[in-house]
C-alpha cells in the first residue's frame, strides 16, 4: 500500500464535479481509496480522517489523495484523474425534450385552438378530457366504458365555458374535412351533420359522398359527433346543441342533420323546439320505430337540396340465390348499423333477437351450442362493450365475428347472412382481406347468401372499390346503402317462407 | 379565422392533440394535419376513480389559480433576526424538528443526535449522551413539527428556545415564517452531529452570530427581498437547495454595511463576515422560510389539489395538500443516491431528512435543476439530464414562476405548483436536491444527492381529496 498526495495550485472544480471524480478514479485498478478535492478546511479533516499526509495548502489548491496497491502504477492512476476532471462534451442535438405525459401538458406546447383526441380507457379518459376543456380546447372522447355521471360532469364544465365534448363513445368526427376517429373521407361541402351515432354518421358520408359526385354543394365538412348517451334523459342532449349552435352560427353550413339511435322522448321534445330556433334547416333522423332508415334520410337530405336520390350501388347481386334456411343472421361491428337493420327486419320477422335488443325481452339467450347466434333470428353487435372487452374493436380485430360467421353458415337454419363492413380512417388497412377469405369459407358447402353493407368513399385509404370486389370475388352482394341491403336481405327471407 | 367557424382546426396551423391508441394519431397524420401525442401510461395503481372524481370537482381548477396565484403573489422580505424563545414563543423543552409529527421511539439517528445536542444547548443535560434517557421518559420535553409553527429547519431541523431565527415578512399580509441559522457543512447538528465542536459553534452562533445579525438586519433601511435574491442566484448557477453560493454573496452584499457599523467588535464582524462567506449554504436557510411564506399562502382552498408541503422527519416522508388543511400523508423516507464524502457509503446514510424539501414545493431546487447543472453530477448525471428534470417537473405543477426563471431554458418559469393528480396520473415524482446524514447520531454529513418521495404519499392525499369532493 501507498500514498500519493499532489497539490495542484490554480486548478479549480466545483465540490460536485470533484466528489464525481473521486468515485471515478476509486474505480480504477490498483487503487484503493481516492480522494479529489479542493483544500477547504472540512476536506482537509475529511482527508486526515483517511489518513493522507497533506502539506500545507490553501483552499485555492486542489487536492489530489491517492492510496494504491503497492505494485500500482501511479501514472496511470494519475491519468484517471486527469480523464475524469476533463469535462465531456454534450451530445449535439436536444435529447432533453420529452414527449408530454398528459393531454393538459400536450396542449400546453401545442397553443391554442387545436382539439384534443382522447382514446385511453375509460377508467382514465375523463380526466383526460377535462385537461383539455380546462384549457379551453374542444375535446373528442373517443373510450368508451365512461361513467355517465363523468359524462355529465364533463359536458356541464363545457356547456359553461362554450366548450364542445365529443363523446364519450364518440366514435366518428369530421372536423373541417378532418377525420377523427373511424372515420371516411369525404369531399367537403355545405352540410354538417351531428351525430350520437358512429356508424350512423358514416353510413350518411358514405351515402353523400357517392350522391355528391355530380353536386358541388352535397358533401360534408364537418360531422361532429357527441357520443351514444348524449340524447339519453341524463345527459339531456348537451353537445347535440353545442354542435348544433356552432353549425348554425357557420355561414358556409346550408343544412344541419342530426343522427341518432333512439333518444329519450323528452329530450327530442326539447331538441326539436331548440331546432326551432335555429336559421338553418336542420333534418332529425332520429332512428326508432316507425322513424325513417338513414339512407332515407340521406334522400331527404338531397331533395332538401333539390336533387334526386341516385340509385344505390349494389355489386355481386349475381352471387346471391334463394336463401338457404329460415333465419336472418346479422353479424354488425356498426351499432348503428345493426340498429337501423334490427328495426326494418322486426317490421317483417318476429321475434328478432340481439345483444344491443330492441327490448329487454328480445335479448340475444345463449343457445345449447354456446355461440352468439340464438335459435331464430338474431343480430349481433360484435362492437358492443361487453364483447369487446379485453379485446380490440371488431373494426381492427375481426377474430370473433369470422369465427360466429363459419357458424352461422354451418347452421342449417340460416337463411340469409347480413354484414357491415367499414372502412375509412382508423379502420385495418385491408379489411375485405380479412373478411373475403370468411365469406368464401362460409359459403364452400353450401351457398349461404352474404349480404354485405360496405360503408366507404372512393377516397378512403382502403379504397372503395378494390374492397368491394374482393368481397364480390368472395361470393357476397355488396351494398352501399345499410338499408338497401337489409331490404334485400328481407325480401330472401320472405321469398324462402 | 373568422369567428363563425366552428372550430379552428383547419386554420393555418391545424393541430390534433392524441392521447391514447397510436392508430387514431397516425389517421390524423395521414391527413397531412400535424399531431402532438401524448405519452399516456396508466396512473398509480387504484387511482382511476379517485382521479376522475377530483378532475370533475367543480371546485378545483378555480381552486388551484386561486392557491397557485396566492403563493405567486408572495414577496418575502427579511424583517428581524431573534431568538425563537421570543418569536415563537419557544419554552424550553420544547423541541421543534423538521418532517411530520414523530415520537421519540420512531425517530432516526440524524434526528436523535440533533436533539440531544439541542438539549446539552438548553442545558437540560450536562452531557449530550445523557439527553436519551430525557427524551424516553418524555417527561418536560416536547416534539413537534416546525411547519406547525410556521418554520422550517434543513435536516434534522431541530430548534431550541435560545437559538436565533431569522424572520420573513410578507408585508402584504403581515404573515411570518421562520429558520433558524445555518452552522456550516460537516459536524453540524442539523446532521445530527453533537460533539463539543458542534456545541461550541452554536453557542457562539447563540452569542455573536445572532445578536450581530439582528444588528445588521435592523439596522439595514432597506428589508432585504429575499425572494428578489432568489431571483436573481437562480440566474447565478444556483438552484437554491444545494447550491446557494451566489445567495449567500449577495445576503452578505445587502447587510454587510450593517454589521460593520453596528458598533460590535470588529474582531467579532470580521469572524461572521468569514463564517457566512464561507459557508455557501448560508442562505438556504432562507431560501427555505422564504419557499414555505409562499406556499403557506396558497394553503387551505378547498378543492385544491396543490402540495404546500413536502418534509421528512428521516422516518416519514410527508406532505400537506392545500385542499386536505393540516393533515400530513405520510410513507416511509427514501435514501438518497449521491455521491459520499471520504470513505462513507450507502450503508452509511440515513433516509432522507429536512424540511428543505420546501424549495421544491415551491418550484426550485431540484425543480431548477436546469439552472444549475453541476448539481445533476451528484448523481452521476449530465447537463441534459439537468434540462431534462426541470422539463419533466412540468409534467407535475400546475404554474410557471414568471419571477423564477431559468435562462438556458429561454427564460421558461421554474415549474411550480405540484398538483397530486399529475403526480398519480404521470407517476412523476418530485425530484429533490438533498444532503445526506449519517444513520448513526453523532456521525453528521456523509454525503449528498438526489432523492424523490415515497410514491404511495400521492394516492393517499387524492383519496383524502377525492373524499372531500361535494356530492353533485
Amino acid at each position: 500500500m501507498k500514498d500519493h498526495v499532489e497539490l495542484r495550485s490554480g486548478a479549480y472544480a466545483d465540490s460536485v464535479t470533484l466528489l464525481q471524480v473521486s468515485r471515478a478514479v476509486q474505480a480504477t485498478p490498483g487503487v484503493l481509496a481516492a480522494q479529489v478535492a479542493m483544500a477547504t478546511g472540512l476536506n482537509l479533516e475529511v482527508l486526515e480522517g483517511m489518513g493522507f499526509d497533506v502539506p500545507d495548502s490553501s483552499p485555492n489548491d486542489m487536492v489530489v489523495a491517492l492510496r494504491l496497491d503497492d505494485d500500482a502504477d501511479v501514472a496511470a492512476a494519475l491519468a484517471a484523474v486527469d480523464a475524469a476532471l476533463t469535462p465531456t462534451r454534450p451530445t449535439s442535438g436536444d435529447t432533453t425534450v420529452a414527449p408530454p405525459r398528459t393531454t393538459g401538458s400536450a396542449l400546453r406546447r401545442s397553443g391554442s385552438g387545436a382539439i384534443a383526441l382522447v382514446s385511453v380507457p375509460g377508467a382514465s379518459a375523463t380526466v383526460e378530457a377535462m385537461d383539455a376543456l380546462e384549457a379551453g380546447h374542444d375535446v373528442m372522447v373517443f373510450s368508451d366504458n365512461v361513467p355517465v355521471a363523468e359524462e355529465v360532469a364533463l359536458k356541464t364544465y363545457a356547456a359553461g365555458r362554450g366548450a364542445l365534448v365529443m363523446g364519450p363513445d364518440c366514435g366518428t368526427a369530421v372536423v373541417d374535412g378532418v377525420g377523427l376517429g373511424f372515420a371516411n373521407a369525404v369531399r367537403p361541402g355545405r352540410i354538417g351533420i351531428v351525430a350520437a351515432s358512429g356508424t350512423g354518421c358514416q353510413q350518411l358520408l358514405a351515402l353523400l359522398h357517392h350522391a355528391g359526385a355530380t353536386h358541388d354543394e352535397v358533401g360534408v365538412r364537418w360531422a361532429l359527433g357527441v357520443g351514444g348517451r348524449d340524447l339519453s334523459s341524463a345527459v339531456g342532449g348537451t353537445s347535440t346543441r353545442e354542435a348544433l349552435r356552432r353549425l348554425d352560427a357557420d355561414p358556409d353550413v346550408d343544412l344541419v342533420v342530426v343522427v341518432s339511435k333512439p333518444p329519450a322522448p323528452e329530450v327530442a321534445s326539447d331538441l326539436t323546439s331548440y331546432v326551432d330556433t335555429l336559421g338553418t334547416p336542420v333534418e332529425l333522423g332520429l332512428l326508432g320505430r316507425g322513424q325513417r332508415d338513414l339512407t332515407a334520410v340521406a334522400e331527404a337530405v338531397l331533395a332538401r337540396l333539390g336533387h334526386d336520390a341516385p340509385q344505390w350501388p349494389v355489386h355481386g347481386a349475381h352471387n346471391t340465390g334463394p336463401a338457404t334456411g329460415p333465419l336472418l343472421r346479422g353479424l354488425f361491428v356498426g351499432g348503428t348499423l345493426c340498429d337501423e337493420s334490427m328495426l326494418m327486419a322486426t317490421d317483417v320477422l318476429s321475434p328478432v333477437r340481439s345483444n344491443i335488443p330492441l327490448s329487454p325481452d328480445l335479448a340475444l339467450a345463449p343457445n345449447e351450442r354456446g355461440d352468439l347466434l340464438g335459435d331464430g333470428h338474431s343480430f349481433v353487435d360484435f362492437g358492443d362493450d361487453a364483447l369487446t372487452q379485453g379485446r380490440a374493436h371488431p373494426m381492427i380485430d375481426p377474430t370473433l365475428r369470422n369465427e360466429q360467421l363459419a357458424r352461422a353458415a354451418a347452421d342449417p337454419s340460416t337463411g340469409v347472412v347480413l354484414l357491415d363492413l367499414v372502412l375509412g380512417h382508423g379502420a385495418e388497412p385491408d379489411p375485405a382481406a380479412l373478411l373475403a377469405p370468411a365469406i368464401a369459407a362460409a359459403r364452400s358447402d353450401r351457398p349461404v347468401p352474404v349480404i354485405v353493407s360496405l360503408v366507404g368513399t372512393d377516397l378512403d385509404p382502403q379504397g372503395l372499390d378494390a374492397q368491394c370486389d374482393a368481397l364480390v370475388a368472395a361470393g357476397a352482394e355488396v351494398h352501399l346503402s345499410n338499408a338497401a341491403a337489409t331490404r334485400r336481405a328481407l325480401d330472401l327471407i320472405g321469398s324462402q317462407a | 379565422m373568422s369567428e363563425t367557424r366552428v372550430m379552428s382546426v383547419g386554420a393555418t396551423t391545424p393541430t390534433v392533440v392524441a392521447c391514447g391508441a397510436d392508430m387514431f394519431a397516425d389517421a390524423v397524420a395521414d391527413q397531412a394535419v400535424e399531431v402532438e401525442r401524448v405519452d399516456w401510461r396508466p396512473p398509480m395503481p387504484g387511482t382511476e376513480a379517485d382521479l376522475a372524481r377530483v378532475a370533475t370537482d367543480p371546485r378545483r381548477t378555480e381552486a388551484n389559480r386561486r392557491a397557485v396565484e396566492a403563493m405567486l403573489g408572495v414577496t418575502a422580505h427579511l424583517v428581524d433576526v431573534a431568538p425563537a424563545s421570543e418569536v415563537l414563543g419557544l419554552e424550553k423543552g420544547q423541541f421543534l424538528h423538521a418532517g411530520p409529527p414523530i415520537e421519540w421511539a420512531r425517530t432516526s439517528g440524524p434526528l436523535r443526535g440533533a436533539l440531544m445536542g439541542g438539549a446539552a444547548l438548553e442545558g437540560l443535560v450536562d452531557d449530550p449522551e445523557g439527553a436519551a434517557a430525557l427524551f424516553e421518559s418524555g417527561s418536560n420535553v416536547s416534539l413537534e413539527p416546525c411547519h406547525h409553527r410556521s418554520a422550517v429547519g434543513p435536516m434534522a431541523g431541530v430548534v431550541t428556545p435560545s437559538m436565533w431565527m431569522w424572520v420573513l415578512e410578507d408585508r402584504a399580509t403581515g404573515r411570518r415564517t421562520y429558520c433558524s441559522l445555518n452552522e456550516g457543512l460537516g459536524k453540524v447538528l442539523r446532521y445530527g452531529a453533537y460533539n463539543d465542536e458542534v456545541l461550541t459553534r452554536l453557542r457562539w452562533m447563540g452569542d455573536v452570530l445572532g445578536p450581530l445579525l439582528q444588528a445588521a438586519v435592523r439596522g439595514t433601511a432597506e428589508a432585504s427581498d429575499v425572494t428578489g435574491i432568489l431571483t436573481q442566484m437562480l440566474q447565478m448557477g444556483d438552484e437554491a437547495h444545494n447550491r446557494n453560493r451566489a445567495g449567500t454573496l449577495m445576503l452578505l452584499r445587502d447587510l454587510s454595511p450593517a454589521m460593520v457599523t453596528a458598533g460590535f467588535d470588529g474582531k467579532d464582524v470580521a469572524d461572521v463576515l468569514r463564517f457566512v462567506g464561507g459557508n455557501d449554504h448560508f442562505f438556504l436557510n432562507l431560501a427555505m422560510p422564504a419557499c414555505k411564506l409562499a406556499l403557506d399562502a396558497g394553503r387551505d382552498v378547498p378543492g385544491s389539489t396543490m402540495v404546500v408541503a413536502m418534509a421528512r422527519n428521516g422516518t416519514d416522508f410527508g406532505i400537506q395538500v392545500s385542499g386536505t388543511g393540516d393533515e400530513w400523508f405520510t410513507g416511509p423516507a427514501q435514501v438518497a443516491e449521491g455521491l459520499f464524502l471520504g470513505d462513507y457509503g450507502p450503508d452509511d446514510a440515513n433516509p432522507d431528512i429536512g424540511d428543505s424539501a420546501i424549495t421544491e414545493t415551491a418550484g426550485i431546487g431540484g425543480f431548477a435543476m436546469a439552472t444549475a447543472p453541476a448539481i445533476v453530477r451528484l448523481v452521476g448525471g449530465s447537463v441534459p439530464d439537468a434540462l431534462a428534470t426541470t422539463r419533466r417537473m412540468h409534467e407535475i405543477t400546475l404554474a410557471e414562476n414568471p419571477r423564477w426563471s431559468v435562462p438556458v431554458l429561454e427564460f421558461q418559469g421554474t415549474p411550480t405548483g405540484i398538483d397530486v393528480t399529475k403526480v398519480c396520473r404521470t407517476g412523476i415524482l418530485p425530484q429533490i436536491n438533498t444532503g445526506m446524514a449519517g444513520a448513526v447520531a453523532g456521525v453528521g454529513q456523509v454525503g449528498a444527492g438526489l432523492v424523490t418521495p415515497p410514491a404511495e404519499i400521492f394516492p393517499k392525499a387524492l383519496a383524502a381529496l377525492a373524499a372531500r369532493v361535494p356530492a353533485s
